[in-house]
């Protein structure tokens, strides 16, 4: 039996957040093993909450994240509101979402213009794309300035906004304060549309995933920040239910933990939540999807760039919906006294969906923290992608599917906490 | 003549720092024109080797090859600039350093000894020497800038060595301790965001870490005038910084 092993390195997993490596392994029967190794030096967020007051969360969380800091602090306000068995007003929501459709927008913008273009056009990065692309980069650097500016004016800066409190907003911006942004959004709104036609004219690798899509749902409005929890396999539950569904277990390659849906393998993110919740887009970013060519599902994870285009052109739509009838909340927060019990919150980061579950005790402190990033979620799907992927393509030479392995993964705009470094693709044939 | 390089390197943090070079929008271009980005990982897959002229390190030090791998970016470095909390001070992953880190990794993976990490978080400067040091979770926009600006025109950057409470003060704020009585670190806290947390009603938490000889003392007790337990003025000095550290109570 001959045997002959091929190794490709990559010395950096580049245009993502986190640090993983990659491990496929091809045998004679084909791919036997894809592994997304995930190097990133754990921080133990939900070790250090303990003991900590059942108002910090939010502050403490967002530092998971400097990319979806305001997801984090959301769902971590949700879930301690849960607990502590408040509701808040609804313009206090409708800041909310204000605030995390400037996180969408600003995170879309920077994985599209910024992450993902270059895999289209043959660049190793934006500003080398600049050179050939000018225009282009310069509306994406636009856009997620004009998300930028909706994090800062609502939420004071863009990472790690200061002006989320459990219960609402420290203090709400007054109309003045948020005049300047509709000016701003009406013309990224131009650039949203302008980025949905440019982007639907790449070329995309032929790829078709069975992954059950999971995503947050409401009836009336494309989930963000609240709603129950639906599936393409037809699961349907609250937010309450959700560690009786999904189920995190420790794989010996990863710091991070893979999730499973009632046993299953499953996806969220942008391709969940267009597949599922598309008949809440607004008219205008369901006519550009349809420009685009999206149908009623989009399964190919290429085209996830064209999905989170179409999801700019909703964030920035809605952005400006909710600025036309702002009023200030009054007052910008209720009062969440503490209370022992559990609480659950879940909310749609940029990446895919986002739970906290926190327990607190009846000294009002955290007595235990759990939170399921999206990625985690993902990861299972990520290395399921590449096991197609790399089985449909074996006849590529290492130079051309080491790169493809790469795309395949920034597909998912991975945020494996926090930055990542580098890609081993390890390819041995017996 | 070249233009200087420059190398962006994360170890244990957020990206959020690193995220702030992105954030300059209306300087990225004219910044790319003016100095090399030679290695950039978050934003892009082109990596040049060394040495670089400029290093912009994120992240606190928390497993042995980041210990290892910190020496070989400072042999790389003419000069080093570490940027933010965690960089110049430990981060918020810094709290494991008063708990049993056995227990925390017990607490979130269920086999643990897969998982290699340190006891300790620890700031870059306890492990290699350091030329500047932007503070901040996350640092500031426009003090990235100046350090860049100043670095390409050969000056020594103005950064400001004064408390968040001069910030409030040249802003018109009103004193949320005084006036509210919520309890606020800008007394003891390092100035650069700009006195951003007063503006809006909410007290400083301490993003920025400590100032050159803050006055613990005086400001423990305006906290428990402020209402706070001897346990939330422990959390309140030890969140995203070590207040006293070195300092003592």
């Amino acid at each position: 039996m001959s045997h002959r092993a091929r190794q490709l390195r990559v010395s950096a997993l580049a245009r993502v957040e986190g640090e993983g490596a990659l491990n496929v392994v091809v045998g004679d029967g084909g791919v036997e093993r894809t592994e997304l190794r995930i190097y990133e030096p754990p921080r133990f967020f939900e070790a250090l909450l303990r003991g900590r007051a059942h108002t910090e969360p939010p502050d403490i969380t967002a530092r998971i994240c400097g990319i979806c800091p305001v997801a984090y602090q959301l769902s971590a306000c949700h879930a301690i509101e849960d607990a502590c068995g408040v509701t808040v007003p609804e313009p206090v929501e409708a800041l909310r979402r204000l605030l995390y459709c400037g996180e969408w927008i600003s995170s879309h913008a920077l994985h599209v213009y910024l992450l993902h273009a270059p895999d289209f056009l043959g660049h190793p990065d934006a500003i080398t794309m600049a050179a050939d692309h000018r225009d282009a980069v310069e509306r994406g650097l636009a856009l997620k300035k004009a998300g930028n500016a909706v994090l800062a004016a609502v939420g004071g800066r863009p990472i790690h906004p200061v002006n989320v409190r459990v219960g609402g907003f420290y203090r709400a911006p007054t109309r003045a304060d948020l005049a300047p942004l509709t000016a701003q959004l009406r013309a990224a709104l131009d650039i949203a549309l302008a980025t949905v036609r440019w982007v639907a004219g790449f070329d995309f690798p032929d790829l078709e995933l069975d992954h059950e899509l999971l995503a947050v749902h409401e009836d009336d409005r494309y989930a963000i920040t609240r709603g129950r929890l639906v599936s393409s396999g037809g699961s349907d539950f609250p937010v309450s239910e959700f560690s009786s569904h999904v189920a995190e277990h420790q794989v010996p390659h990863s710091t991070a933990l893979h999730a499973t849906l009632d046993g299953r393998r499953y996806l969220t993110g942008p391709l969940a939540r267009y597949t599922l919740n598309h008949a809440q887009l607004s008219p205008l970013a369901l006519r550009a999807a349809a420009e685009a060519g999206l149908g009623p599902s989009c399964r190919n994870p290429f085209r996830s760039i064209v999905v989170r285009a179409v999801e700019l052109v909703y964030a920035v739509d809605e952005a400006l919906r909710l600025l036309s009838s702002y009023e200030p909340p009054e007052p910008s927060f209720v009062e969440v006294p503490a209370r022992p019990g559990v609480g659950h919150g879940v909310t749609e980061a940029p990446r895919g969906l986002l739970y906290h579950r926190y327990a607190i005790g009846a000294d009002g402190l955290i007595t235990a923290a759990v939170i399921v990033p999206p990625t985690s979620q993902n990861q299972a799907a990520i290395e399921a992608d590449l096991h197609a992927l790399v089985s449909a393509n074996l006849a590529l030479p290492d130079e051309e599917l080491t790169p493809l392995c790469e795309r395949a993964i920034r597909n998912y705009d991975p945020c494996i906490s926090c930055s990542a470094h580098f890609l081993d693709l390890t390819r041995s044939r017996a | 003549m070249h233009p200087p390089t420059l190398a962006v390197w994360k170890f244990t943090s957020c990206d959020g720092c690193q995220l702030t070079l992105l954030d300059c929008e209306d300087e990225l271009l004219a910044l790319a024109g003016a100095v090399r980005i030679a290695r950039f990982t978050e934003a892009s897959s082109a990596v040049s080797p060394g040495p670089y002229d400029v290093s912009l390190v994120e992240g606190s030090i928390t497993t042995p090859e980041e210990a290892e791998r910190i020496r070989e970016v400072r042999a790389q470095s003419k000069v080093l600039v570490v940027i933010g909390a965690c960089a110049t001070a430990g981060g918020i992953q810094a709290l494991r350093n008063f708990a049993d880190v056995e227990e925390f990794r017990s607490i979130v993976y269920a086999s643990p000894q897969h998982i290699e990490t340190l006891a300790t978080s620890t700031p870059i400067s306890a492990h290699v020497a350091v030329d500047y040091e932007l503070r901040g979770c996350p640092i500031d926009r426009g003090q990235l800038l100046e350090v860049l600006s100043a670095f390409l025109v050969g000056r020594k950057p103005d950064l400001p060595n004064a408390s968040v409470c001069t910030e409030c003060k040249r802003r018109g704020l009103t004193c949320v301790m005084v006036a509210d009585g919520t309890p606020c670190l800008g007394p003891v806290t390092h100035a650069g965001c700009g006195a951003l947390c007063p503006a809006y009603r909410r007290g400083c938490f301490g993003c920025f870490g400590p100032v050159d000889q803050p006055n613990i003392t005086a400001l423990t007790a305006q906290l428990r005038v402020c209402g706070l337990s001897e346990d939330a003025i422990d959390r309140a000095f030890r969140t995203f910084n070590d207040f006293r550290q070195g300092v003592g109570t």
